[in-house]
């Protein structure tokens, strides 16, 4: 009988190898980072098949710490989540720089992301998009609506929606005219900060309609007419302002947040070659411009404002004046600790009435 | 010929081990010694009992624990108020040929899953959805009535996916219930209301106790009905577990939570059985 397991197991196995021995990168990416127009282009300049699975922050650390950085060729997590996650279970390997080419890349932000996504020096992250958390709003329904406190304004009182997420508690903190990013490096006062945030979003959800979870629930509840005044992303919101142009982002007041993400090669990325090639490929001016163009999502590669289109351009000087850009926060690394802290006012918020 | 038997019988054997050990013995030994692991102090993993203890020192864990259980006994309860008529219809009124077709369309919204169907739920009870404008059309209301995200909207979407788990068992027992048993009742001048309280219910409990298990375990055990239709209160229990493996990264509190959810809602059906006179062998054939 065991010989049976065995032979079976061995047949699975051979298979499965047998599957991989044609190029194959399994990308672990986010919903829309990969345009079927570019993969196609990529599939036939290279002859490498591209395998997608989409995927969020959270569910990407916990799938590659199941597999300890297996499963996948090329990750893309954001440049605050790296480093804490790589220096308690390593699941990425270190960025050979060598092989990225980095002429195209606006230098500012490699040097943000090789700081930022780095443990003991080693940086394990390339730039490729950002893009920032603000606030989508109905101009006609609500005209002044433009920092994060009006998330808790009376005015507005069951016409408001935000993702009960932790960046609802950064932006509430500057909403109170605090900076929560200055407190990553004292636990106590950052504690007492998010009792006040705590306090803030308790007493202001009678107001909410309700909390937003994903992409799509966030783009249907302000488009159904449920809500006038919600947290959300820039992409999102430029893409509601076309089908409805009293929508649209807006960049509050107190500060937009500020996120950038990343490639990131897991620990037993199986083809280091064509993790690099796609990272290369993506970041090309042509290719970034028409992922910015399709999403609306700012890009890492340097020429690529050269072939914008006029909508992406106009999108970009709507939502944001030279000042708004000056304000945008920039995530941090989150230190070690601060999530459980998060995480528990989260619940409490949730489960108050 | 004895020997011929047995190879059979291993061989028979051998999918079933094979599926009990690795997809079921082996994942939750592997939770449950991850329970008990705690990362101190020093950040050394240490054998503790912090992970469950959590659970009660923090009472918005335990508070939510109570709820959802409370909410899913509610739940099962309506199930069974909503779908008695229904199986008794199935079986007992209508023609047999007709009462197989109704049963296969009961089946659709399990076809369709259960995201599909929630997203219907949303697009019927929305501020501006369907159900608030006819009403608004035919003048019976000004003003939409909020319906979308509340505790209303949640017992529906749940209600819904789980009715058709309480309805099959019920109308196999339904079904073996002899007619004659209610025509002589009747005849010796029981009431309706007797008849049913003392010939069709005691009949079918084994039926409505295991239609009722299902429904309990499934709608304590949900995640996506609380989270999409739940509106801002509804924070269930499942979702306190996904935010234990995902937002903070701490699997072995998750673990402890998963097995307390385990050891919790095995104990409340089992209350239920004691109460109510069941025995588990009985009710699971």
């Amino acid at each position: 009988m065991k010989k049976m397991v065995l032979a079976g197991a061995l047949a699975l196995s051979l298979i499965s190898t047998g599957a991989m021995a044609k190029d194959t990168l399994r990308l672990l990416t986010w919903k829309g980072y990969a345009p079927t127009k570019l993969v196609k282009d990529f599939e036939a300049q290279t002859g490498i098949d591209v395998k997608i699975t989409y995927s969020n922050n959270e569910e990407m650390i916990a799938k590659l710490r199941a597999t300890r950085g297996g499963g996948f060729d090329l990750a893309q997590p954001s440049q605050d989540r790296i480093s804490f996650v790589q220096s308690k279970y390593p699941v990425y390997q270190p960025i050979d720089w060598s092989r990225v080419n980095t002429d195209q890349l606006t230098k500012s932000m490699v040097d943000a992301v090789k700081k930022n996504a780095s443990v003991d020096g080693v940086s394990y992250a390339v730039p490729h998009c950002y893009g920032t958390t603000g606030m989508i709003v109905n101009k006609k329904l609500a005209p002044n609506a433009n920092d994060w406190s009006d998330l808790w304004n009376p005015e507005y009182a069951g016409k408001i929606s935000y993702r009960l997420k932790r960046p609802i508690l950064i932006a509430t903190a500057f909403g109170l005219g605090e900076n929560p990013f200055a407190l990553y490096d004292d636990i106590d006062a950052y504690r007492k900060l998010m009792k006040r945030v705590e306090k803030t979003l308790i007493d202001g959800k009678k107001l909410v309609k309700n909390y937003w979870t994903s992409g799509d629930t966030q783009v249907a509840i302000i488009k159904s007419g449920d809500a006038n005044v919600i947290s959300g992303w820039d992409g999102k919101g430029w893409s509601l302002h076309e089908s409805n142009p009293d929508i649209d982002f807006i960049a509050p007041k107190s500060g937009a947040l500020g996120w950038i993400d990343t490639f990131a090669i897991p620990a037993k990325s199986k083809n280091l070659d064509a993790a690099y090639k796609w990272i290369n490929f993506m970041l090309e001016p042509e290719n970034a411009a028409y992922f910015t163009n399709q999403e609306g999502y700012g890009t890492a590669s340097a020429d690529a404002i050269n072939y914008f289109n006029e909508k992406t351009k106009a999108n970009f000087s709507r939502s944001f004046s030279k000042a708004d850009i000056d304000n945008i926060k920039w995530h941090p690394p989150v230190p070690n600790g601060f999530e459980t802290i998060e995480a528990k006012v989260l619940d409490r918020i949730k489960a108050a009435n | 010929m004895k020997k011929n038997k047995s190879s059979t019988f291993f061989l028979l054997m051998v999918p079933v081990l094979l599926w009990l050990v690795l997809l079921i013995v082996i994942p939750h030994l592997d939770m449950f010694f991850r329970s008990f692991r705690f990362e101190n102090d020093e950040g050394l993993m240490v054998f503790s009992l912090n992970n469950y203890l959590s659970f009660f020192e923090d009472k918005i864990y335990w508070l939510t624990f109570v709820k959802t259980a409370l909410y899913s006994i509610g739940v099962t309860i309506l199930a069974f108020i909503v779908t008695f008529p229904v199986a008794f219809f199935l079986t007992k009124v209508v023609a047999k040929k007709y009462s197989s077709f109704m049963v296969l369309l009961l089946l659709i919204p399990i076809w369709i899953g259960e995201l599909v169907t929630i997203y219907g739920w949303m697009i019927l009870l929305s501020d501006n959805g369907v159900i608030n404008n006819f009403l608004m059309q035919i003048g019976l209301i000004d003003s939409p009535i909020v319906m979308l995200y509340t505790n209303f909207s949640m017992t529906i979407g749940l209600l819904y996916m789980s009715m058709l788990f309480m309805i099959i068992p019920m109308m196999s027992a339904l079904e073996s219930l002899d007619d004659s048993l209610i025509e002589a009742a009747s005849d010796l001048g029981a009431s309706k209301w007797t008849i049913f309280r003392q010939i069709i219910i005691p009949y079918t409990t084994p039926g409505i106790a295991s239609g009722g298990i299902i429904v309990f375990m499934l709608v304590i055990g949900d995640y996506v009905a609380p989270n999409i239709l739940g509106g801002k209160s509804s924070l269930w229990f499942t979702e306190q577990i996904y935010n234990k493996f995902l937002a903070t990264f701490n699997w072995n509190e998750g673990a402890a939570f998963g097995f307390l959810l385990l050891l919790l809602s095995s104990g409340i059906i089992w209350l239920a059985l004691k109460l109510t006179g069941q025995k588990l062998e009985k009710v699971g054939s």
